[in-house]
């Protein structure tokens, strides 16, 4: 900690003089007085940092508070310096030799043999006063003062512009340019708006270590800034992509701020002489006032030419098309339209919906009810602002921050409407995008950028059902009925490719200039006359034998219009589990389908408009971000589409910087992409955005160093050192634990890292607050040195206890002040002090088909904690390493809620199961170099009408519609059931918007905004054709998890079996004019009940195989946690065959050529001896061989003569020098390359003894306790008819 | 006319009683706030300061949560004193109300301090809405109670 390497700073030079001399020499006050006084420097150079930090001191008062109830006192010097200089005079514990440097107990259990001769009593006084030095000069801000050089900026009273110095240029953007509008009043705030925006095209996701990099502004191509319309002194407009990551191409946001200041300078106002200096530094970089467009192609991008530099220019050929738009457009939507009737749950009390009357609506109604949009509120209402008061300070809740941010977006009222447009932007139709989309079809491809997974199979066969929207409904006027799009439908099934891609629908909309002539033509067209769609087409699934496609299956796309589904949000990111939301709660009930949410929201995108803007327009009475789906209902108005309030447009969003043109709101990025990020200002900051703090808590009983974790771990700690997401200011510390805590000096300057030792695990302490984090940059030598010893210090200790909760409970002291990340390693259970556990599991009862116990915790400590550590912004990650039984379900409960995650390796051992050692080597890389956001809130907001009801995933629910996240990372999903409260009979879209508020890892405050818009219909039949059933299965088994924890596991199942008896019954008495006796489904809903079954033989839900409880919580932990794509394919599993892979039907992704077997369905019979089989489980890849599989395929692709050859144990594919292993290689790779944890390969023979783990996976099959498919579905037939 | 230890009894649950009215409405309020939450502070506070609002609000959820505890005691203890007092009736009346709460309170979600609910999942939907519909119940009961009682203690008072 302290000042980042080569700063300017007196006092990082000033304060290790006193260190070094403490660990060199005998040392002893120094060691406590020493950063007191020389930290003190820091803030008084810097200004005051720690007035803005209240909360850190009191944690740090507390540790010398402990220090006075210490019996042994008075010795205060002794106690500190003693064990510093006499290395290996601690008595007890054996092992220290081995320890690198000195190691010193703590604490009064036995009071230390090393305190030989101090006489208890008080020192009370010495403390007393070292503590004062400790609260104010220790801040963890406070040797960062020259980041956020100084804290005054942030209480955003402070009009001085406080000059940033050079380092800072990343986050403190709009607080400089904020603090100093007010003050110059620049006439054309909107023109001078900095403004940048970017994409980033970084194509492999997965397989990239994506930590913020800001690799800096390398590779621009400047263009000589062009003043805008009105008088203006700049804008930016940067356009830059980085190959190397994925979502954070902000160069220097800093820069605007940065002329700011410097035009303040100049304009003669009163910046400090001492900040010019600074301010100079952060103007200097001379692309301020430039376009910088960079694209560095990605490296799969092989399909399209990698973007060229989008020309940002005056006259832009291609709007700014955002990934979502081409992977919508591009996905043959399997099903779409429909009819079909549904009716509610059987099960209220677990779906939570109650069933209520049934009401249709005639279509007429909906005609009228469509004018709606057009029909604007000539609401001035924007005449009444309550300007909330600048929140910075408030009390406790970053949403506030977040409500409060913006309002002074809306002050702007008068300026020259455009009366051309005026009416045409009344009717709400985008003219402008009507000719946009239109007529660039062809940039809009070319710019696309490589998402290899989507284009992969875009070009390969496409699902059968075409997609049937062709009617393009211009946006915000009627959308009279929603069935016109269904009768379009009815494509001749042999199209079956759909239109996979854009130009088709692009278009579309010229066809149809006028909104009259629109709604005129699609006026008394009604669903029963049209064809049925193919989403409704109704499917006998006894009879069906290939229900699978072969082919994967594609979120269902809105029937929307072509506009509006380009702009929508990409289904990888949001998802719905009926496409198409049912206007009253009491058709939701008829139809008896959950609905909700899936959310993947900080996923890694390989392409993300950037947005830094002075003020964040957003609605004004539900802080909705604007998005593609508001209305414009003239030049100076937008009506919000969650609460439809009329909101001002502020000035300068009326100017494009993009175009560059003025009075184009409607072309601003954020209207243009339903993903966004903005940069934040200072008002959606509580304190200075925080550093990247890791901690690592390692378990170093006998059990962990049997387990050999500890040199996979350093091993990958040393190989990602460099790539851990941070910036300068990063810290990070170690502690381990058995039955004693130790804790790691690590202070730069020390010769060698301290270990210090506490015993007291009954009232931990921590022995020195402020070197136990460093910075990761000045004590990287220390850190390297401790990471090659670590593994090697405990190997002899006979320690077999484990002080878990007093570990963590030091954990939460030592992150407190900053908050950060805590990485837990356990491998067994607590046995010690705080949150011990004792062993729940009875062996006996694993297979029991009756019930199961001890789902949920068995005490609250660690639920307690991790609120705690909510609070405090730090989120646990555990990994649990173990053999035995370690009560999952009460250890899971610290990273649940504190929104971390966990990682669970059974039997894990270095070497008697290298397998497992592969898995956790992998994971950490990931691990440790994927994206993160500190100090996040998510909120979800909804059209009126709906409303929250529950949420899954890992984090604390604050408010109805806000989930504190300490940290967010990429891999994180979330979920959320819906509720209709009130019936949205006058609406035909409704809404949904996250918006994620993170503090990246490079210490800037960001803002993520998903929207995704979804049509409402009036009849079941439309319900049923737009369910998303992966979505809802997903969900589905959210609801399961939490109903088997708080009922019991039987229940559970027995409402998943509901759900799929529930809905197929109410469709086939409803919709459907088949005989009872056949059972029948729509073709949106044909693979209901496979998924189902799956879900009832997953780990987690099955009854009656042996499952250990740990693995069944590890489950249901991951089903919680794991966004859509990763837990459908923990679901049901992909199985291809691959001994005859052949090119046909192929991709290209970089310049490798991904054969594309098609899906097997998950059963026995497919099974050939004569074939080998990869199934793809998500986490984990196996490969079947058969025993009569062909001897080409072992030795050209295995390398071994033949079947016997072969050992029982591979994990790896040879390099061969064939066809078929290039083959097979390059698929399993691109399979690999398309998810962020990379699995691992095992090889089953046929006949080996671990085949049952491979068979377990075939879910279609019968097995001793559980149906077949087939019986399943006989099952489910007999319950429909009772 | 007498003033029996049965009188007695009325007599003090009639004042318990009355706590316990307010004790269910700070429940309600609570409970409604919590859920309430998300509205607008614009909108809920024109005149206030939001902050200061909401500083004070929360104050008085968590204060409302703590009061179950004393609640049930309050309760359980003029049951046992109508017991003593062998108000049969009366007792009986109010063997539901203990028997829910002695319920309630064996299938609390596991926790180590006192207390009924759990932080994270008191924000469930399905579970605010119980709490608030136990809330009403339980003022409406408390409301009932308090009338007899005061009928219970005339009846006592003057029947003896």
């Amino acid at each position: 900690m302290s000042a980042p390497a080569g700063s300017p700073h007196p006092a990082a030079g000033a304060r290790m003089p006193p260190k070094l001399g403490g660990a060199a020499s005998g040392l002893a006050p120094p060691q406590q007085n020493g950063p007191a006084p020389s930290q003190m420097q820091v803030p008084s150079g810097y200004g005051l940092p720690h007035q803005n930090y209240m909360a850190p001191s009191g944690h740090y008062s507390q540790g010398p508070g402990k220090m006075t109830s210490l019996p042994l006192d008075n010795q205060c010097d002794n106690y500190y310096s003693r064990p510093y200089t006499v290395p290996t005079q601690n008595v007890g514990t054996p092992s220290s030799a081995n320890q690198p440097g000195a190691q010193q107990m703590y604490g009064r259990g036995p009071p230390a043999s090393h305190m030989g001769g101090s006489t208890p009593g008080s020192i009370q006084g010495a403390l007393a006063s070292a503590s004062h030095p400790y609260t104010s000069a220790s801040q963890p801000y406070s040797s960062f003062g020259n980041r956020y050089s100084s804290p005054a900026t942030y209480s955003a009273s402070s009009s001085a512009s406080q000059g940033y110095p050079s380092t800072c240029s990343h986050y403190p953007v709009s607080t400089v340019s904020n603090v100093v509008y007010p003050n110059v009043s620049y006439p054309s705030l909107p023109a001078s708006e900095p403004y940048g925006q970017m994409f980033t095209s970084q194509s492999a996701p997965s397989a990239r270590p994506v930590n913020d990099s800001y690799s800096g502004p390398s590779t621009a191509v400047t263009y000589p800034s062009r003043p805008p319309p009105p008088p203006s002194q700049h804008h930016h407009q940067q356009q830059q992509s980085h190959s190397g990551y994925s979502s954070v191409p902000w160069s220097a946001p800093g820069l605007p701020p940065a002329q700011d200041n410097l035009i303040r300078n100049q304009m003669g106002s009163l910046a400090p002489a001492n900040n010019r200096p600074s301010n100079n530094e952060n103007v200097q970089p001379p692309k301020s006032s430039s376009i910088v467009s960079t694209v560095l192609p990605g490296p799969s991008s092989t399909r399209m030419p990698p973007a060229p530099s989008h020309p940002v220019g005056p006259l832009p050929s291609a709007p700014p098309t955002p990934e979502q738009m081409q992977t919508k457009v591009r996905f043959p939507g399997p099903s779409h339209a429909g009819c079909g009737k549904w009716r509610l749950n059987r099960d209220p009390g677990l779906w939570g919906t109650c069933i209520g009357r049934m009401r249709e609506r005639p279509p007429e109604k909906f005609a009228i009810k469509g004018m709606q949009y057009g029909d604007y509120v000539n609401n001035q209402a924007s005449s009444t602002p309550t300007p909330l008061s600048s929140a910075s300070d408030d009390e406790e809740e970053e949403d506030e921050d977040e409500e409060a941010g913006v309002d002074s977006s809306s002050t702007t009222s008068s300026a020259s409407p455009l009366p051309n447009s005026y009416d045409a932007l009344e009717g709400g139709s985008y003219p402008d995008m009507h000719s946009s989309s239109a007529s660039s079809p062809a940039p809009d491809r070319a710019s696309e950028p490589n998402s290899t997974l989507a284009q992969a199979l875009s070009a390969a066969p496409a699902p059968t059902a075409p997609h049937p929207t062709k009617v393009a409904k211009p946006f915000g006027y009627g959308y009279p009925t929603l069935q016109p799009a269904y009768q379009n439908a009815a494509p001749p099934p042999s199209s079956g490719g759909g239109h996979p891609s854009g130009p088709g629908y692009s278009g579309y909309p010229q066809h149809y200039p006028g909104v009259n002539q629109l709604s005129s033509g699609l006026g008394g067209l009604s669903l029963q006359s049209s064809p049925q769609p193919e989403s409704l087409r109704p499917v006998n699934l006894t009879q069906e034998k290939n229900i699978l496609p072969p082919t994967p299956i594609w979120a269902p796309i809105p029937n929307l219009s072509a506009e509006l589904s380009k702009l929508n949000c990409s289904p990888d990111s949001f998802r719905c589990t009926l496409t198409n939301i049912p206007q009253t709660q009491a058709l939701l009930n008829k139809a008896k389908l959950p609905l909700g949410l899936l959310l993947h929201p900080f996923r890694d995108l390989t392409q993300l408009p950037v947005i830094t803007s002075n003020t964040i327009v957003r609605c004004r009475s539900c802080r909705t971000y604007i998005n593609p789906f508001v209305s414009f209902i003239d030049q100076r108005r937008w009506k919000c589409n969650l609460c439809y309030r009329v909101n001002d447009v502020p000035e300068e969003f009326l100017y494009n910087p993009l175009t560059r043109s003025y009075g184009e709101p409607h072309k601003r990025p954020e209207v243009q992409n339903s993903t966004v990020e903005f940069i934040a200002s200072s008002d959606y900051m509580l304190r200075p955005p925080q550093p990247a703090v890791y901690l690592f808590v390692l378990d170093v009983s006998h059990n962990a160093v049997e387990a050999g974790y500890l040199s996979v771990l350093c091993q990958s700690l040393l190989d990602n050192l460099d790539k851990l997401p941070g910036d300068s200011r990063t810290r990070i510390g170690f502690m381990t634990f058995d039955s004693t805590i130790h804790f790691y000096n690590l202070q730069e300057g020390l010769s060698q890292p301290q270990m210090l030792i506490v015993s007291d695990i009954d009232d931990v302490f921590l022995p020195t607050p402020d070197s136990l984090l460093v910075n990761l940059h000045e004590s990287k030598e220390l850190i390297k040195d401790l990471l090659n010893a670590l593994p090697n210090m405990f190997i002899n200790t006979r320690e077999t206890h484990s002080a878990l909760g007093p570990a963590l409970q030091a954990a939460f002291k030592l992150m407190s002040p900053t908050g950060g990340r805590v990485s837990v390693f356990q491998t067994q259970l607590p046995s010690l002090g705080a949150g011990l556990l004792q062993s729940r599991e009875d062996p006996n009862q694993r297979s029991s088909t009756k019930v199961v116990h001890h789902l949920g915790p068995a005490t609250d400590f660690y639920k307690k904690l991790a609120l705690d550590c909510s609070g405090q912004q730090t989120a646990v990650d555990l990994f649990l390493l173990s053999s035995q039984y370690s009560d999952l379900a009460s250890l899971a409960c610290m990273s649940k809620y504190s929104a971390g995650c966990i990682f669970y390796y059974p039997s894990f051992h270095s070497t008697h199961n290298p397998s497992q050692a592969e898995k956790l080597q992998k994971d950490l890389k990931r691990y440790l170099t994927r994206k993160i956001g500190f100090e996040a809130v998510m909120r979800i907001r909804c059209t009126k009408g709906l409303s929250m009801h529950t949420f899954h995933g890992n984090f604390f629910v604050r408010s109805t519609d806000l989930l504190s996240l300490a940290n967010i990372n990429p891999d994180a999903g979330f979920a959320v059931q819906l509720l209709i409260e009130e019936s949205l009979t006058d609406t035909s879209l409704v809404c949904f918007q996250t918006a994620l508020l993170y503090t990246s890892s490079k210490g800037e405050r960001r803002i993520r905004v998903h929207t995704l818009c979804l049509p409402v219909v009036s009849s079941l039949a439309d319900v049923y054709a737009g369910v998303d059933v992966q979505a809802a299965i997903c969900l589905l088994a959210n609801m399961a998890v939490d109903r088997s924890v708080s009922s019991s596991l039987s229940d559970a199942r027995d409402a998943l079996v509901n759900a799929v008896v529930d809905p197929l019954s109410a469709y086939s008495s409803v919709v459907s004019s088949v005989p009872r006796s056949t059972l029948t489904a729509p073709s949106s809903l044909k693979l209901l009940p496979l998924y189902v079954l799956a879900l009832l033989k997953q780990k987690a839900f099955r009854t009656g195989t042996s499952t250990r409880l740990d693995d069944r919580v590890y489950a249901m932990c991951q089903m919680k946690s794991q966004p859509l794509v990763h837990l459908m394919k923990m679901i049901h599993p992909n199985l291809y065959r691959i001994d005859r892979l052949t090119d046909e039907g192929a991709i290209h992704v970089n310049d490798r050529v991904v054969p594309q077997p098609s899906l097997q369905k998950l059963s026995a019979e497919k099974l050939t001896r004569e074939g080998a089989f990869l199934m793809d489980c998500g986490s984990v890849f196996y490969i079947w061989i058969g025993k009569g599989c062909d001897n080409n395929f072992i030795e050209n692709v295995l390398g071994y003569p033949d079947f016997a050859a072969v050992p029982p144990k591979m994990t790896h594919l040879p390099e061969l020098d064939t066809l078929s292993s290039e083959r097979t290689r390059s698929f399993i790779t691109w399979l690999r390359d398309n998810r962020p944890l990379s699995p691992v390969l095992h090889m089953v023979k046929d006949e080996s003894p671990a085949k049952t783990e491979f068979f377990q996976h075939l879910i279609e099959d019968r097995t001793e306790a559980a149906f077949s498919y087939y019986e399943f579905l006989i099952h489910i037939q007999q319950q429909i008819c009772k | 006319m007498a003033f029996t230890f049965a009188a007695f009894c009325y007599m003090l649950a009639l004042l318990l009683t009355a706590a316990l009215i307010f004790f269910a409405i700070w429940h309600i309020i609570a409970f409604d706030e919590l859920k309430t939450d998300y509205k607008n502070p614009i909108d809920q506070c024109n005149t206030l300061n939001p902050t200061v609002e909401k500083l004070k609000k929360i104050k008085r959820v968590k204060i409302a949560l703590k009061l179950v505890l004393p609640e049930y005691l309050i309760h359980a203890f003029f049951c046992v004193m109508f017991l003593c007092a062998a108000e049969w009736l009366t007792l009986g009346l109010n063997m539901p109300l203990l028997a829910y709460h002695i319920w309630r309170y064996m299938s609390r979600p596991v926790m180590s301090g006192p207390g009924l609910y759990d932080p994270t999942t008191i924000m469930n939907a399905d579970i605010l809405a119980y709490c608030q519909k136990e809330g009403w119940c339980k003022l409406a009961f408390y409301l009932l109670a308090f009338f007899y009682y005061l009928y219970g203690m005339i009846y006592v008072l003057v029947s003896s």
